[in-house]
């Protein structure tokens, strides 16, 4: 008989956990649900759902951290740091809409769980640079403990990266502390207008090694601009490269116009102030541009920052997809028309030349469960992440074959 | 300190083990001879020292793999060493194992502006990366104090930080990638120039596993623009209260600055009477704070930092009007060390983090420590991160104090744990806190962390005897016991 276990504290978390080790019955485990469709899809009979496990469990401004359960939703840990005028830097992307689902209901759970970062990456690191501790319980059904509530530790492994992006897969994270920083006071845009792919990496390189502290930097193609809520964009008729600056007011004013100054040669530029500014960047973090219609496979593509333009176009042009690039090129979204197998082989064969990685982040079910979600790793990496899963879930009860299919 | 008992039998076939790595390594790439192997007899923590079996030196990959593949079958422990600049006896040979230097691993491979990237081998030093891409305007961030002699290599194994880290991150946060071979001699990379690494996070795993996991042979690091440019403040307070609260409030007040140290009166006058660059002497403690980035905004800040130190009672405030001053500002702080050891024969610099707000009541602790004890202390602290470096002096040719020291420090990180911190916050576990981690940790958080350990090294050949206090068989760990199966928590809803 399927069941859906609800427990509302640690204690009943390792409970589930004992039964299912005992019966070597497999859990789903899920926060808040919204990401329910975002993994190899799972065949289970049993639910973890860690929803009673809600709510902030301290929030220290001047030490810069919080700590909370893990179906806390993003939108209560937002408003709180909104109101000490503080962010999670890492800027983690909500899910919900490429999902089909509102925004605004994901869980801090399951953020570090997919190591959810946004365009401001390329200068605060990703999620998993912002969690410094958590407790859990393992598929062995302990409970454990690693890291802690300070920025510098080197106190054993650093686990803390190990259970960021494992998809919960390795333990049952029941407490998240994470660091927490300033939010900028004023935020501009310079957009330059209507460069192609390889233009637009040099301008955003350009902009990346100045010394003028970029905290985004994304290339929209014009196919994509009037689907933009900000008017500007909306209205630009050409593709858009787009800068973000941050901080204090007197400085983003003056690294603007510097910034403006050495990017002339690019062409013509324009600039959003702060409203505009965060709605733009909330639609490139959220890929809010390629989230309809539902069926259509998306992509993730982590490349280096040079290569993405190359990657975008040639997935374009062969398989008539579209998409953008976040993180200076780093990162191309990429929508396919609906098929049969996400273009997979396609997709992997085209960034294999410049390294990285491709995430087939949403498709309907039986292509998740026939195609690798995830890059598929040579043998020796393979086998060694089994053994890593092993030494956390030996039973494999634990989310098995979210990441890799039998594991 | 106890380390593992060596294996007889690996001792009685050294000559064997010497003529098969002289197969792979050839010529001067494996030394055996005692006057030559003396100078890795310890590393930077010289208070232990311990000749290793034999020494190898590869210079490539494949090298690596097959001492690591014939160590591996032979049963035979390997010590991996980078410049062997670690503070906590990472590196510390063993008697019955193999140390295996990366010293001929010092070539940069890439420079990639294009990408921020530096791909290089891990002998490299710290600051030769920086020096490799500074004509462009670019460097790697984390700085550790031994920067300019510690290996890229070395500071994955540490997870190196430096006064840096509040702002940029230890090394950690600015490793892109790695190649390293594992124990059974298969070379794995992972990451590269790309932004997330791919499955599990091995990377972020890897880096400051203290050499326990694998040998890195090849490293990409992201670079980053110079700062346009950097002013510091140098504040005086008349009590460590204040200048801990002033921390908070620049903090609180959305202020990140690059670097935030502080010092308090012994160490300021220590390093006072070994540079003289002009520290107020009557200060209980001192602050740095520098400030870098775009120049209209470090002017903004300097103010609004200026502002906060006088609302919390600074007794004396200067701002470096040019770089001359900011470097005068530094120099002491830089100096600290070796200001200390003049002034003691010997001292033992100390590694804990606190919450930063528990600053004031860390120092209340010890320097009721220091009366218990006997034995004086200075301190230096990364304040920006609550990162403390106490310097417990004494002097090791009396008797009994080099025990006497090492109480002292073990009781100062317990009080950090207490607090709310940790034993070791940059200069890793090693053996110096192998036997305090049951102060942080539970049995299970450790065994769970030698499981990892077991995933990567079944046989535990790799650097044993550090960072645990025990050692378990991988068979013993892998053991479970499964309680009976009981539907949980029946009067809850299910559906």
């Amino acid at each position: 008989m399927a069941s859906t276990f609800q427990p509302s504290d640690d204690s009943q978390v390792l409970e589930a956990v004992t039964w299912a080790l005992a019966e070597e019955a497999p859990l789903e485990v899920v926060g808040r649900g919204g990401k329910r469709g975002f993994g190899r899809h799972l065949q289970v009979d049993h639910t973890l759902d860690l929803s009673g496990l809600s709510g902030i469990n301290f929030y220290e401004p001047e030490e810069l951290i919080l700590s909370a359960k893990p179906a806390t939703p993003m939108a209560e840990i937002e408003a709180a740091l909104a109101e000490r005028g503080q962010m999670l830097a890492f800027e983690p992307m909500d899910m919900g809409p490429l999902f089909g689902k509102v925004a605004g209901e994901g869980s801090i759970g399951g953020v570090f769980a997919c190591n959810l970062s946004g365009p401001r990456r390329v200068k605060a690191g990703a999620a998993r640079d912002h969690l410094l501790g958590f407790n859990a319980i393992s598929g062995r059904a302990e409970a454990f403990k690693s890291g802690g509530r300070v920025v510098k530790n080197v106190t054993g492994y650093d686990l803390s990266k190990l259970i960021t992006g494992s998809y919960g897969t390795l333990a049952v994270m029941t407490e998240l502390t994470f660091k927490v920083l300033p939010a900028p006071e004023k935020t501009y845009t310079v957009l330059l207008d209507g460069l192609d792919g390889a233009a637009a990496t040099r301008a955003m390189a350009a902009a990346m090694n100045s010394a003028h502290e970029v905290a985004g930097a994304a290339y929209l193609p014009a196919s994509l601009t009037s689907r933009s809520d900000v008017s500007y964009v909306q209205g630009a008729g050409a593709s858009i490269t787009a800068l973000r600056l941050e901080g204090f007011g007197p400085s983003v004013e003056q690294r603007c116009r510097e910034l403006r100054e050495e990017l002339g040669a690019f062409g013509a530029l324009e600039e959003l102030h702060s409203r505009n500014s965060a709605r733009f960047w909330s639609e490139i973090r959220d890929a809010a541009y390629l989230t309809a219609p539902e069926e259509t496979p998306t992509w993730r593509i982590s490349v280096p920052p040079a290569a993405g333009h190359q990657v975008l176009a040639k997935l374009s042009s062969e398989l008539d997809g579209e998409g953008f690039l976040d993180w200076s090129g780093g990162l191309v979204w990429l929508s396919l028309p609906a098929g049969d197998d996400a273009s997979h082989e396609s997709v992997r064969g085209a960034i294999a030349v410049h390294g990285g990685h491709a995430t087939l982040v949403r498709a309907p079910a039986d292509i998740r469960a026939s195609v690798p979600v995830f890059q598929p790793q040579p043998a020796p990496l393979a086998a060694l992440s089994a053994r890593v899963k092993d030494s956390f879930d030996p039973k494999r009860i634990l989310n098995p074959g979210r990441m890799v299919a039998g594991s | 300190m106890l380390m593992p008992k060596p294996d007889e039998a690996v001792l009685a076939k050294r000559g064997e083990i010497i003529a098969a790595l002289r197969g792979i390594v050839p010529g001067e790439g494996v030394i055996a001879e005692e006057d030559e192997m003396r100078v890795y007899e310890s590393d930077g923590l010289s208070a232990y020292r311990q000749m290793p079996m034999i020494v190898v030196l590869p210079e490539t990959t494949e090298q690596v793999a097959e001492i690591l593949r014939y160590c591996h079958g032979e049963g035979v422990k390997v010590v991996p060493r980078g410049a062997g600049t670690s503070l906590s006896g990472g590196a510390l040979p063993l008697a019955d194992a193999v140390l295996l230097g990366l010293g001929k691993f010092n070539r940069i491979l890439d420079i990639d502006f294009e990408n921020r990237a530096v791909v290089t081998q891990p002998g490299v030093t710290n600051l030769g990366i920086t020096h490799a891409v500074q004509d462009q305007g670019f460097y790697y961030a984390p700085d550790p104090s031994s920067q300019i002699a510690c290996s890229i290599g070395g500071n994955i194994a540490e997870n190196s930080g430096g006064v840096h880290c509040l702002k940029y991150g230890l090394t950690t946060n600015n490793v892109l990638g790695i190649e390293f071979v594992t124990i059974e001699g298969e070379v794995i990379r992972i990451g590269g120039k790309h932004l997330d690494s791919e499955g599990y996070d091995l990377l972020g795993l890897m880096t400051g596993s203290e050499g326990l996991l694998g040998v890195v042979t090849e490293v990409t690091v992201r670079i980053l623009r110079k700062p346009a440019t950097a002013r510091a403040l140098l504040v005086g307070f008349a009590s460590s209260e204040a200048a801990g609260t002033c921390v908070a409030e620049i903090i609180g007040a959305g202020v990140i600055p690059g670097g935030m140290e502080m010092m308090d009166n012994p160490a300021i006058n220590a390093a006072e009477d070994f540079v003289g660059t002009g520290y107020p002497r009557d200060a209980a403690a001192l602050l740095i704070v520098e400030l870098d980035g775009p120049e209209v905004e470090v002017d903004y800040l300097i103010g609004r930092v200026r502002e906060i130190a006088e609302a919390n009672g600074a007794t004396s405030l200067r701002v470096s009007e040019n770089e001359d001053e900011r470097n005068a500002f530094w120099a002491g702080r830089k100096s600290a060390f070796p200001a200390v050891g003049r002034i003691s024969p010997d001292y033992m610099c100390m590694d804990g983090t606190i919450p930063r707000k528990m600053l004031p009541e860390i120092l209340r602790r010890m320097t009721a420590l220091s009366e218990k004890h006997g034995l004086r202390v200075a301190n230096v602290f990364h304040a920006g991160d609550g990162n403390l470096h106490p310097l417990i002096l004494f002097d090791a040719n009396q008797s009994g104090q080099l025990e006497t020291a090492e109480a002292f420090g073990g009781d100062i990180l317990k009080a950090c744990v207490e607090l709310g911190g940790v034993l070791t916050g940059e200069h890793g576990v090693g053996i110096e806190k192998r036997d305090l981690m049951g102060e942080m940790f539970t049995e299970v958080d450790l065994d769970q962390q030698q499981r990892v350990k077991c995933a990567f090294d079944a046989k535990g050949l790799l650097n044993p005897g550090k960072v645990f206090p025990k050692l378990h068989r991988c068979a013993e760990l892998g053991r479970m016991v499964v309680h009976q199966g009981k539907m949980p928590f029946p009067d809850i809803p299910r559906f």
